[in-house]
């Protein structure tokens, strides 16, 4: 049943060149993850509803959405830590059902949003604790590496209850690595760290996308996703968007080039009318304009001819960006005003 | 059931123990004021007394120790646990419920019965050196000391599953503590009854009694496991 990868690093090696290559959903091996209409409930109160998607093997899957939207409980869900109340689930390979929990729980790691250490244990006693709840055979040079990975090596003996928070979130790190994972779940890695410790957190989730692990990355920082994110998806309740960042871009809006002049033009209709991939225009301020079109570097050529044959100064032409940030406010907002129109 | 999963639950409490010395000697310290009583009467008593102590079973009282001392430790088990937010990580792992209920009532029934058996040898040495030889032979029956040496574990561990089971299903780790001192207290009353000779002490009841606890016991974390509920203790109740 199972086409997951049987050498750990073969699968890596060949789950890294599938991302390399595309980082769609399928891959030769088959997902890593694939969520069918998973819904959960508690009570009356829906965490999540007819949530769908698939991660391939390799790929960072980044999961957004605003505090509450049901992150979290998806992770639990698909960590087999709680029960979905309805749809189907594939995790590592193996269906998410009761009887797969062990066997799934083997194959996968998260690493919770709080690091939950022993704090009166070193660093190196908590890793060996959790080497055996793995029972990872050669548990000592598995804590070596996993501690090197995360550039802790030298911090082994000093106890976890006087780490820094950014330390923690690194022991916590390396814990998650020690079973060399096939999924990996991070709930909000760096979530209440300063910038210097989120780069480092940044920067391991990089060297493990190298290695090819699976990473599922909840977060509520955008900029992060999108630096580290192969594809994302947008939870507010139900899933509102898939994709790859600028797939998100290009669906929501449109491709546009914004131009800025000295003074007005007389007549702009007259100048963008008529171009080749230019859509449409409308006034950007006083002496701007965007101009929709359907592809920048086809118009921007002829959009400065004809600025120039118009005898305008022209101080700047842009393709006009739009991060996810943008993608999720538009999607989020979407959400809010729903909600208090329904209301 | 993975033995390397269980000692891994087990270790790692034995090693919080090691740092946090204050959790044994508290667990101490109960027991130690509980002897203070009877070690008073054992040293005030007249030599006249000694032929009315030998028809009961003074003893006996010290059998309250092993149910009372790891009342708290266990009620502290899974509640401790959570509210220190390192159960998510652990119940994240392969572990069953089973092998993490064994792990952690090891952990708890390992060093309740030592502390047990040290304050009853305490109290033996103190009789044996301190108390007037009459009343000293009166107190220390041979089939009194056989009963606590088998009894302590029977009902340290009764105690444990008892605390666990209530530590499993509280949210706050005082609650559970209370709750536990409270649940463990019939047995600690019933052992009392035995030993004021209110219940007349027979073998056949020594029998029957450590059937039931050993039954209680082998069955006891196959009754606690279903109330370890994943989903509950992450979530809280809902």
């Amino acid at each position: 049943m199972s086409k997951r990868p049987n050498s750990r690093s073969h699968a890596l090696r060949s789950a890294h060149a599938g991302a390399q290559e595309e980082t769609s959903c399928q891959s030769a091996t088959g997902p890593a993850l694939s969520v069918r209409h998973l819904s959960k409930r508690f009570g009356d109160r829906i965490a999540f509803n007819d949530v769908s998607f698939e991660i391939g093997y390799g790929e960072v899957f980044g999961f957004l959405g605003p505090n509450g939207a049901g992150k979290t409980t998806t992770v639990r869900t698909l960590g087999t830590l709680i029960a979905p109340t309805s749809g189907l689930a594939e995790v590592a390979g193996l269906p998410l059902t009761p009887e797969n929990g062990v066997e799934i729980r083997k194959r996968i790691a998260i690493m919770p949003e709080s690091p939950g250490l022993f704090l009166r244990l070193s660093v190196a006693e908590n890793l060996a604790c959790f080497a055996d709840l793995y029972e990872v055979p050669h548990p000592s040079d598995r804590i070596l590496s996993s501690l090197e990975a995360v550039n802790l090596a030298d911090r082994a003996q000093d106890t976890c209850g006087a780490l820094s928070k950014g330390l923690r979130q690194r022991v916590a790190l390396a814990r998650a690595l020690l079973s060399d994972p096939e999924v990996l779940f991070l709930d909000e890695p760096t979530s209440g760290l300063d910038p210097v410790a989120a780069r480092e957190v940044h920067e391991l989730i990089v060297g493990l996308r190298k290695r090819g692990v699976t990473i599922f990355l909840t977060t509520h920082r955008l900029e992060e996703a999108e630096r580290l994110c192969d594809r994302v998806a947008i939870l507010d309740t139900t899933l509102r968007t898939v994709g790859r960042p600028d797939e998100l871009r290009e669906r929501l809006f449109a491709r546009a080039l914004v131009i800025r002049t000295r003074a007005p033009l007389p007549d702009p209709d007259h100048v963008f009318r008529g171009l080749p991939a230019v859509n449409g225009w409308s006034l950007n301020g006083q002496s701007g304009y965007a101009l929709t079109v359907s592809d920048p570097a086809v118009a921007a050529p002829g959009v400065t001819r004809a600025l120039v044959a118009a005898g305008a100064d022209v101080l700047a032409i842009t393709e006009s960006y739009h991060s996810l940030e943008d993608v999720y406010l538009e999607l989020v907002n979407e959400d809010v005003e729903a909600d208090r129109r329904s209301a | 059931m993975s033995k390397r999963r269980i000692g891994a639950v087990f270790c790692k409490e034995l090693r919080e123990y090691r740092r946090n010395r204050s959790v044994l000697v508290a667990l101490a310290i109960f027991p130690l004021i509980f002897l203070i009583q009877p070690i008073v009467v054992v040293y005030i008593v007249p030599a006249s007394k000694a032929a009315q102590l030998s028809h009961g079973h003074v003893l006996l009282y010290m059998l309250a120790l092993p149910v009372l001392t790891p009342a708290m430790l266990a009620a502290y088990a899974v509640a401790g646990e959570r509210e220190q937010g390192s159960l998510e990580p652990v119940l994240t792992t392969p572990i069953r419920r089973e092998e993490f209920l064994l792990g952690k009532a090891l952990a708890v029934l390992t060093p309740s019965t030592g502390i047990a058996y040290a304050v009853f040898a305490f109290f033996l040495a103190f009789v044996a050196l301190f108390a007037h030889p009459a009343v000293a032979s009166a107190i220390l029956q041979g089939p009194d000391i056989l009963a606590q040496v088998l009894f302590t574990p029977l009902l340290a561990a009764f105690s444990v599953w008892v605390g666990i089971a209530i530590s499993t299903r509280s949210s706050d780790v005082r609650v559970a503590q209370q709750l536990s001192l409270l649940g463990s207290l019939p047995v600690g009353v019933a052992t009392s009854l035995i030993a004021f000779d209110v219940i007349h002490a027979t073998l056949g009841l020594a029998i029957g009694l450590a059937v039931l606890l050993l039954l209680a016991n082998a069955l006891g974390w196959r009754i606690v496991a279903p109330m370890f509920d994943r989903e509950r203790l992450l979530i809280g109740p809902t």
